[in-house]
């Protein structure tokens, strides 16, 4: 099976993979459709019985593996839903890479709503990644909606980047997660909008075991006229531990918001929200632009370090 | 060569330096002293470009600069390190150090600029320029990104203030050699006599004006006899 030219570049700046990849675990899915799945010894692909999406398990104790699941919409007037369920087996630790990418040359809307969700088994850890990426020259909208869902029993641990640069016309992104006894979350969030792009980010984490604990990172930056709205809601239900860090660049006429909400329901609960919001410090430009960088360069330094 | 004509600049409607005029020659290490809020950082922000003077003129190796923004003097050879170190979330000391340079550094290059401030740089290199760092870290951070440039002026806003932990004659030695090495002109602002004592000419800048200006062998003895507020210069030795 040979993939075109633009499903690789595709393919590449959304999973890093060059082409189908040659070992481990993986599917691709194209305009809704697989362009080709593996399964291996301890991971398992296998499609919904009504077709909706994938169940992907990952065999107990399993190590150092990967698996790749990236959906692709490479045509105009898409609507892609899918459910993917991730059943993470005791004690297994797995890199999962996700992410979408939609590429519109047309003038009608694309959208990818992917809804995930994670199953962690005891005492196993996941790294998940997914970057969510628009390009073509198309008038049409592009709108990557992702839904990640945590189910995170004892010990478990779950660390999740998410990256959404650039050619995301509009997006609501919605996290939860319920934490049991001694498990953790780590989940850092970097977004940038520009143009008349929107973007929302809503995290809704449960701490319920004791020793459970959570960070969230946002950092996230507004250009020209791009709105964003931040919530996060952090419940501790235990002897636990939260925070959420919310950071923001606004630039032009960017618009962002943080709703933080934190609220303890144990008296051992340990909960933090920090937010920052505002325009890059004159000192900074002033700083760069006296090692010899232009007010431009220096700007978009900035950007890139605090996105990186 | 640095020459500063008349220079004047006012903020808030209260005069900060009137009509000062001074004269860097290559390859001399002058330092700036004087009382707190007499007029030396505006002066030294100035020579940077980041504050334009409201009257005057500079001119560096004979060319009026007076109008060039910031990036241009520093493309021109002028660096300066702040009194007060800039914290970036995301940019690391490598990234800096690099940004300084103008070009790309091997590790052990930028390590061998951290190295000569005191710090350990294998520790530090890798390191966001953030709030995590202590004022005497940055400090040092900031004094190597200058290190970096080899610019032909390079101009240092008390450097010495926060570095606690770090003897004075590793700070000394970094400014000897820094100054051999360039062959630049180094212009610190401080109060400190030890580093007074290795300037090749002493400005004392008070009230906004240059109110003495030779060699530390003129002007220094005058120093500790005046009530200028340099008073605090012995302590901390």
């Amino acid at each position: 099976m040979a993939l075109s030219d633009l499903l690789k570049q595709l393919l590449s700046d959304v999973a890093d993979l060059k082409d189908i990849p040659t070992e481990g675990a993986f599917n691709i899915r194209n305009n809704g459709k697989s362009e080709g799945r593996r399964s291996t010894k301890n991971i398992r692909i296998e499609p919904k019985e009504n077709g909706s999406g994938l169940d992907i398990y990952i065999a107990p104790y399993t190590k150092n593996e990967s698996v790749h699941i990236p959906a692709l919409i490479t045509a105009s007037d898409v609507h892609d839903v899918v459910y993917n369920d991730f059943h993470i087996g005791e004690g297994a630790e797995v890199n999962i890479v996700a992410g979408c990418g939609i590429h519109n040359c047309g003038c009608d809307t694309s959208m990818h709503e992917g809804i995930h969700r994670f199953f962690l088994g005891k005492g196993s850890k996941v790294y998940y990644e997914e970057k969510h990426i628009g390009e073509g020259d198309g008038t049409g909208e592009r709108i990557i909606n992702p839904t990640t869902e945590v189910f995170a029993e004892e010990d478990s641990y779950l660390e999740m980047d998410t990256v959404q640069l650039k050619g995301v016309d509009s997006t609501k992104r919605v996290s939860s997660a319920k934490l049991a006894a001694g498990a953790t979350m780590v989940i850092r969030e970097k977004i940038m909008t520009h143009g008349k792009q929107t973007a929302e980010t809503s995290f809704d984490v449960e701490l319920n075991g004791t020793g459970s604990s959570a960070k969230l990172i946002s950092r996230s930056v507004a250009k020209d006229e791009s709105k964003q709205l931040f919530r996060s809601k952090i419940t501790g239900n235990a002897a636990c531990y939260g925070h959420s860090e919310c950071d923001a660049i606004i630039m032009d006429q960017g618009v962002v918001a943080a709703e933080p909400e934190i609220k303890a329901n144990h008296v051992d609960a340990s909960l933090i929200h920090e937010a920052a919001i505002g325009k890059i410090a004159g000192d900074q430009l002033v700083k760069l632009m006296t090692l010899g960088l232009s007010e431009k360069e220096a700007e978009e330094q900035i950007i890139n370090g605090f996105l990186k | 060569m640095l020459e500063l004509k008349h220079i004047s600049f006012s903020a808030d409607e209260k005069e900060i330096l009137r009509d000062v005029n001074l004269t860097i020659d290559d390859g001399k290490f002058v330092v700036i002293t004087g009382p707190n809020g007499g007029g030396k950082s505006t002066l030294a922000k100035i020579i940077a470009g980041i504050l334009q003077p409201e009257s005057g003129q500079i001119f560096l190796d004979g060319e009026d600069i007076t109008n060039w923004g910031i990036t241009e003097r520093a493309n021109a050879g002028i660096s300066f390190a702040f009194q007060q170190p800039v914290r970036f979330k995301g940019v690391t000391v490598m990234d800096l150090i690099t940004l300084a340079s103008g070009k790309e550094l091997t590790t052990a290059a930028a390590c061998d600029y951290l190295s000569q401030v005191g710090l350990c740089a294998k520790d530090y290199i890798n390191r966001e320029v953030n709030a995590s760092l202590s004022g005497g870290e940055l400090k040092r951070i900031e004094i190597a990104t200058v290190m970096a440039r080899k610019t032909k002026l390079s101009l240092f806003d008390e450097p010495e203030a926060g570095i606690d932990l770090w003897s004075f004659k590793n700070l000394i030695d970094v400014f000897e050699k820094m100054h051999e090495e360039i062959q630049g002109s180094i212009v610190i602002i401080s109060h400190q006599e030890r580093i007074l004592n290795i300037a090749d000419q002493v400005v004392v800048i008070a009230g906004g004006k240059v109110e003495k200006i030779g060699p530390k062998e003129e002007v220094l003895p005058g120093l500790f006899g005046i009530d200028t507020g340099c008073r605090g210069m012995r302590e901390g030795m």
